[in-house]
């Protein structure tokens, strides 16, 4: 997706866009803007991980708002990317608990392996390593998330098979 | 052994299953309350029960019910907190997880009993894989007539519906919540005018926390007598524990509360003591936002009493030398543990989650988690120490939400209890670039 993108260009599948009139559906018709949460979600599985501008702009017209209303939310949820990612995510949890247990030598492995600090993207484009805020794992860490999947009770050997495991995925 | 309300039937196979739920005695409360029963006779057994709310504040459910405002014609809602990120804890998450069927059983009765006619769960965007069973319980529950127009014949109707947040906590204040709901940024309301009278789109709602929704089909089926039976004084009824860190066996346990704290953190039945042969030292027992405890005065109060599982004990001694229960987030610590660290983890992790609406909030937050990184990371001077206390308390009860108390709380207890530690960072910066370099006691300081 670049500049010349337009709102027109952005399509969801014939599923998302289902999948997005079911959620609309859960909140009183007038209240349309109560999906803007779950919509943002689906869109950011549906355009590579990240919301552009213009993928925003859509889930403003879909949900008959403003896209300023949109652009404020998608920046305030750390859940959306606002910026391109790797092919894989992967978002290590950093506090407490799971430092306890070893969560910052998980993370200074991962940049070893990926050959990439936190917040970058490897070379190859195949893995984004973020850090976040406690993801309700605490008695299983050291863990991280990819997608919807929870890997708990890491180690460096389970995360270099992880690792390999995405890549020939 | 304990009894179990919440857990008993969790290692069942199959039980995510409506069918195997149901085989194990699940929604029998919708049967009785549905049919047997009044609304207002539900809000009383759980007013009876004396449950309180296990979201971590420990306000009484029943009273919170009976506060909901009544007018005509306006729709009333029951929200459930599932925004569960307070670190330490991880309970509802696992509850959900494993028995789903027992939120949803526990949403149908709650709203019967508060006349929602719609209800939402509100969870943690992280936790789309929950999102997903619950999505599958519910579609199940439609399915057999639980949900839906008319249900089980009883002429009560109810849609539940999933919503997920975003990745902030701060949605999990209720407030927050009910604008993230609503489809804004999750910042905190001003209160008064409580969700009970304007809450979701400036309608009467309660916001529950999963565990205590889940508890009601129990207090149904068994009156709230029974369950007040359970428990000590006015902790009544059982507790999720949600048990991490320096343990031997991690992982989230029902106790009855009462329990000795001893026997819950030491015993194979639970906790299964300190993991590697090392000391305790240290713990956060109510989740990140309450006060750190060195151990000695965890197991006992400073008068010798020994502590045992309940909202009082654990509080015996205000913040001095007391906690809080709060959410049941055991986080233990052994004696390598930096003090320092762990309060700089907690304090980044305010500060990052901090919605920047109240200016002492944004602004402390990130003004303490740089304090500490200069004092861990060997930069710190001794009066950055009470500088650090300084802050906290310009924070702590000067904001919209407990967000700010939560953050204040952790920073300024550390101090407290560990003050000997910070000025042992100030004077020892060097300890900062060695791995393993951990006060030991005034004593023995010395780099390991």
């Amino acid at each position: 997706m670049d500049n010349t993108t337009t709102i027109n260009d952005i399509q969801f599948s014939d599923a998302a866009m289902a999948e997005i009139q079911r959620y609309i559906s859960h909140y009183p018709p007038d209240r349309k803007k109560s999906a803007i949460l779950p919509v943002l979600h689906i869109a950011q599985a549906e355009f590579g991980g990240w919301v552009s501008s213009q993928v925003q702009d859509k889930v403003a017209e879909i949900l008959g708002i403003a896209p300023i209303e949109v652009y404020e939310v998608a920046t305030f949820y750390t859940m959306f990317n606002l910026k391109p990612v790797g092919k894989h995510v992967l978002e290590v949890c950093r506090t407490g608990p799971c430092m306890l247990r070893g969560a910052d030598q998980l993370i200074e492995h991962l940049e070893h392996r990926l050959g990439c600090k936190v917040g970058e993207t490897s070379a190859d484009g195949m893995f984004t390593l973020k850090t976040v805020e406690c993801l309700a794992a605490c008695g299983m860490g050291p863990m991280l998330q990819i997608r919807e999947t929870y890997y708990e009770n890491l180690d460096p050997d389970s995360t270099d098979k992880l690792l390999d495991d995405m890549r020939n995925e | 052994m304990g009894r179990k309300i919440l857990t008993e039937h969790i290692n069942v196979p199959g039980i995510n299953t409506l069918e195997v739920y149901r085989k194990m005695g699940g929604y029998r409360s919708v049967e009785k309350a549905l049919k047997t029963m009044t609304p207002e006779e539900v809000v009383e057994e759980v007013k009876k029960s004396g449950l309180r709310g296990r979201g971590g504040a420990g306000f009484p459910t029943g009273m919170k019910w009976s506060f909901l405002a009544k007018p005509e014609g306006k729709p009333r809602y029951l929200v459930c907190n599932a925004d569960e990120s307070e670190p330490g804890t991880f309970k509802d998450r696992v509850l959900m997880e494993k028995i789903p069927h027992a939120l949803i059983e526990g949403m149908i009765t709650s709203s019967y009993a508060l006349g929602a006619r719609t209800s939402y769960i509100y969870i943690r965007g992280e936790l789309m894989f929950v999102l997903r069973i619950l999505e599958k319980a519910i579609a199940e529950a439609y399915a057999s007539g639980l949900l839906g127009e008319n249900i089980l014949g009883s002429g009560y109707s109810l849609d539940l519906h999933v919503h997920p947040g975003g990745g902030a906590y701060i949605c999990g204040e209720e407030t927050a919540l009910l604008e993230s709901l609503e489809g804004k940024r999750g910042n905190p309301r001003n209160k008064p005018p409580f969700p009970a009278v304007q809450g979701l789109y400036a309608c009467p709602t309660v916001v529950n926390n999963v565990e205590s929704i889940a508890s009601v089909p129990w207090i149904v089926n068994n009156t709230g007598e029974e369950y007040a039976k359970i428990g000590v004084g006015r902790s009544t009824g059982t507790k999720l524990i949600s048990a991490g860190g320096h343990i031997n066996k991690p992982g989230v346990y029902e106790i009855e509360l009462g329990l000795p704290v001893e026997e819950f953190l030491f015993s194979d039945e639970y906790c299964g003591g300190i993991w590697k042969g090392r000391q305790f030292k240290a713990i956060v027992a109510g989740g990140s936002s309450v006060p750190i405890l060195p151990a000695q005065l965890f197991l006992k109060t400073a008068e010798g009493t020994p502590r045992v599982m309940t909202y009082e004990s654990l509080s015996e001694g205000g913040f001095v030398s007391g906690t809080m229960l709060g959410s049941g987030g055991f986080i233990v610590m052994d004696d390598t543990t930096c003090i320092v660290r762990n309060t700089w983890n907690f304090s980044r992790f305010y500060h990052h989650e901090s919605c920047g609406q109240c200016s002492p909030c944004r602004e402390g937050t990130g003004w303490m988690e740089k304090i500490l990184h200069r004092i861990e990371h060997g930069h710190g001077h001794m009066h950055d120490i009470d500088l650090l206390v300084n802050v906290s308390k310009q924070i702590e009860g000067n904001t919209i939400c407990p967000l700010g108390d939560a953050a204040a709380w952790p920073v300024a207890s550390a101090v407290r209890h560990f003050r000997e530690e910070f000025e042992w960072h100030v004077k020892h910066p060097e300890a900062a670039t060695q791995p393993g370099a951990v006060y030991r006691g005034a004593e023995v300081a010395s780099l390991v």
